[in-house]
């Protein structure tokens, strides 16, 4: 089915694409930008410049300017990142921006990162993809509003300068609301010229202020459980207590006796139970029977699992992602064997803001659906499928989530057709938030798989790696889904390994990708969450085998990776590795690439209760030409403090295929008692942006656990460390 | 029906007397600022004052909350939570920001309490509040700005 639906997705789609030709030109009174499609897209045959149907820009008559955003905001800075760029080439006024989310137009919205395909935010590229365009389509405003002005006042354009939200010829000015009906006449022009970086005057300065900070200090930015709609019903879900089973039959009765409770109906996902507030839900919800259909359900625990899972990694790999020279051999021949059998457990996204959507059936037949839509052209195909409703009367309001960390971006839209099919289970008849407890979104599926990593590889008598050979064995995040292209290797469960840096004659990469039935998806960075850990820690014991510095052992191996070298030295170098530290302090180091930014990190830690307590965290990243430096900083502490609770205690179970962990209680993300003080540098660089959502997670467990070794000689193989360093 | 004090005003609820605040707040009187998070006091999202002291509003029923006064993040103006405002501004505090109401009301409270917090006491005051995206880094630079800002 996903397939299929890939393939509609990803297809040319006449209706849409004349919609969106005869849309050219003025929109509402105010002038719309669009801009030439990019390669990817001009293979489908289109060479015309679109102009536009609001593509990336929107100037109102009032003064107001509004970027259209493809990326999808949680909280990551993507709605900023995408305003900075636009501001910059169009030379408006910060105060007089505003961003919303937008979809239903591959063709301007597609990520190229998948081609141009089809929209979606995620593998931390909202600035990759969005470098050029939004960039282009300010300028291109910019162009239009000056040759405007150039008309009205009948002088050249070149006299003409654009700064602050105005175009002013000497001491004529005139604001972008006051000429934008005129713009909107003027034909969309091509090639237009981008700044230099040199001649910047905000993009890659820490001048803009986020602009969502202040109404987030106030309450009233907007998410999507706050949604108002005259009317609304909110919706409890009871989910099957264990994955896979379906519902066989429930009783409802009791709990429709209740006052405040509307109505309880069966869906596709559960049962659920619709009242007039959240607290009649959940009261409701205590009181319907439901019995479930548990044949086809996952019965395994965890711990069966992982026991399956660590005969598994024993076994030749089911394939290969990676292969150079031959390493069992060359390991056979080394002077010295060293290997490790690494244990990554289950582990939940756990966002502040539980799963949720919005449905609502508008008077003229239009089913507007409000949530975090991360893939959301995929969604909308899902649900028109799924309600039988025209992909036309289906409409998306795309809401800034409360965090995400990659559970948004689910390829059956679990949540969003949750709210759709409970609204036409009631006949639509009200508008209804579906709001997922906490219980529901910690005990929902969706997790970082399970993981058994195993690594052996062969030193000579120098020290030198002369073999190295690993295996993880993790479920497939893309088997069967829509992502599914077929490919033997699903980079996903290898990222980070396969892709190992260092240079060793003789390396494989292999990986077996168990069914179970689980539901996993990538978690922010995704496969690099396990292998960088596996990998990184490795090379220290490789290190301490050989008796040579980390830092030292590991450039040796980076002659043909510069910028891998660079931020590690980097990192070294701020954070005095190699210096003397006070008593009972010790350091550890890691590096890792991921979503094409490389990152490098050193802590310093204490042990307290036999537990690592991380006091600092040196923290360098390459990731091209950083267009918000302070927002690189704040993702580079965001995805440590992330990084770091997943390796202090994060963990989910299951015991005869019931979650374990529901809360915050016994689920605990790291608190502020044991967050580290983060000092963050930026690699000047002039190469293209790359990710920074992801890439600050990766190498905090590696560089933790490698001080660990320091501080006791253990080298930690079972996360998380109140698990591995008590055992 | 209940009466409530919310934010100096004087607000009627018919709901069920063991309403969690946090619903009556949210579904009832439909002011959004205080968040859900896990309903069992383990985030702090939905951190209001209730005769000054920072309270889980998802622990408090409505029946028990007559007759206090209570302040939720709309309505907050004391000098601490304005000065925190300023300083999140400045420092950029927020990532999604859904936690940040109930950051900034316990950051609000111990500033009333401790005007010249150590890290110590913010590590007290602030760690039954939980932020997924980790920007205890910046609320903790957040309250000693916001405190040298009262200061001044």
């Amino acid at each position: 089915m996903y397939a299929k639906i890939l393939n509609q997705l990803t297809a040319p789609k006449p209706v849409s694409r004349r919609r969106f030709l005869l849309g050219a030109g003025a929109v509402a009174g105010g002038l719309a930008v669009g801009f030439r499609l990019p390669p990817a897209q001009a293979q489908e045959g289109e060479t015309a410049p679109i102009n536009p149907l609001n593509a990336y820009i929107t100037i109102h008559p009032d003064n107001t300017v509004t970027v259209l955003s493809s990326q999808f905001d949680m909280g990551q800075g993507a709605w900023h990142g995408l305003a900075s760029l636009v501001v910059e080439e169009l030379g408006a006024d910060w105060d007089q921006i505003t961003v919303k989310g937008v979809n239903g137009n591959p063709a301007a919205y597609g990520n190229l990162t998948a081609g141009g395909a089809f929209q979606l935010s995620g593998g931390s590229s909202s600035v990759f993809t969005s470098f050029d365009r939004y960039r282009v389509a300010g300028a291109t405003a910019r162009e239009m509003l000056k040759a405007a002005a150039a008309k009205r006042w009948n002088v050249n354009v070149d006299s003409l300068v654009v700064s602050d939200g105005f175009v002013r010829n000497g001491d004529q000015a005139a604001s972008f609301g006051d000429l934008v009906a005129d713009a909107a006449q003027i034909p969309v022009p091509e090639n237009v010229a981008l700044k230099p970086r040199e001649e910047w005057s905000t993009l890659g300065s820490d001048a803009l202020r986020r602009f969502d900070t202040d109404p987030k200090t106030r309450g009233t930015f907007t998410y999507t459980g706050d949604v108002q709609i005259p009317g609304m019903l909110t919706a409890v879900m009871i989910h099957p207590p264990r994955f896979g089973a379906t519902v066989k039959s429930f009783d409802g009765s009791k709990a429709l006796a209740r006052d405040g409770v509307e109505h309880v109906v069966a869906i596709h996902r559960g049962v659920a139970v619709v009242a007039k507030t959240m607290f009649d839900a959940l009261q409701g919800k205590e009181l319907v029977e439901v019995e479930w259909d548990e044949s086809a359900a996952e019965k395994r625990g965890s711990d069966a699992l992982l026991s399956a899972y660590r005969e598994t990694v024993m076994n030749e790999p089911e394939v290969v992602a990676r292969t150079e020279g031959d390493a069992p051999a060359a390991i056979k021949q080394a002077t010295q064997m060293v290997e490790a059998t690494y244990e990554f457990p289950y582990l939940a996204h756990a966002a502040m803001e539980p799963l949720n959507a919005v449905a609502h059936m508008r008077d003229d037949g239009v089913l507007d659906l409000y949530g975090g839509h991360q893939a959301p052209d995929l969604y909308q195909m899902i649900v028109s499928g799924m309600t039988e409703l025209d992909m036309s009367n289906i409409n998306l309001v795309i809401m800034p989530t409360g965090g995400g960390f990659g559970r948004r971006a689910v390829l059956d839209a679990d949540v969003v057709t949750e709210a759709a099919m409970v609204a036409k289970a009631i006949d639509y008849s009200a508008p209804v938030k579906v709001q997922w407890t906490r219980e529901n979104d910690t005990l929902g599926g969706r997790y970082r798989p399970a993981t058994i990593h195993r690594v052996q590889a062969g030193l000579d008598e120098n020290g030198n790696i002369v073999g190295w050979d690993s295996h993880i064995v993790s479920q497939s995040l893309i088997k069967g889904t829509a992502f599914d292209s077929g490919a033997e290797v699903d980079n996903t469960v290898v990222e980070g390994a396969s892709n190992l840096p260092y240079a060793i004659d003789n390396l494989r990469v292999g990986a077996t990708m168990p069914q179970v039935g689980v539901p996993v998806l990538w978690w922010r960075a995704v496969g690099s969450t396990h292998t960088a850990y596996a990998v990184e820690t490795f090379i220290d014991e490789l290190a301490a085998k050989a008796k040579k510095d980390p830092v030292d052992y590991r450039l040796a191996m980076l002659k043909d990776h510069p910028r891998h070298a660079a931020v590690l030295k980097l990192a070294a170098e701020k954070a005095g590795w190699g210096e003397a530290l006070p008593e009972g302090r010790y350091r550890g180091v890691s590096l890792h690439e991921s979503f094409k930014s490389y990152v490098a990190q050193v802590v310093e830690i204490s042990i307290e209760d036999d537990l690592p307590k991380v006091h600092k965290v040196v923290c360098a990243v390459d990731c091209g030409i950083a267009i918000n430096p302070d927002v690189v900083r704040a993702q580079m502490e965001g995805g440590i403090g992330f990084g770091l609770g997943a390796v202090l205690a994060e963990e989910l179970t299951l015991k005869d295929g019931y979650v374990q962990q529901s809360n915050y209680d016994a689920y605990t993300p790291l608190r502020m008692n044991a967050s580290p003080e983060v000092e963050v540098h930026i690699v000047d660089s002039d190469a293209g942006p790359t990710g920074v959502g992801e890439p600050g997670v990766p190498p905090i467990g590696p560089a933790v656990a490698n001080a660990v070794r320091s501080a006791t000689g253990k080298h930690v193989t079972t996360l998380p460390f109140q698990k591995g360093m008590r055992a | 029906m209940t009466t409530l004090n919310i934010n100096g005003e004087v607000r009627e609820v018919s709901v069920d007397p063991q309403t969690p605040l946090l619903w009556a707040l949210r579904d009832t009187l439909a002011m959004t600022g205080t968040k859900y998070g896990c309903g069992i006091a383990q985030c702090g999202a939905c951190t209001v004052h209730v005769n000054g002291a920072p309270v889980r509003s998802c622990q408090l029923n409505v029946g028990d909350a007559e007759g206090m006064e209570i302040t939720t993040i709309e309505g907050a103006e004391s000098k601490a939570i304005e000065a925190l405002r300023v300083a999140w501004n400045e420092l950029d505090v927020p990532q999604c920001g859904y936690c940040q109401s109930g950051q900034l009301m316990s950051a609000a409270s111990l500033l009333e309490r401790t005007p010249k917090p150590s890290d110590q006491d913010i590590d007290n005051a602030m760690s039954g509040n939980l932020c997924r995206c980790a920007t205890y880094q910046r609320i903790r630079a957040g309250i000693h700005r916001a405190a040298d800002i009262l200061e001044a």
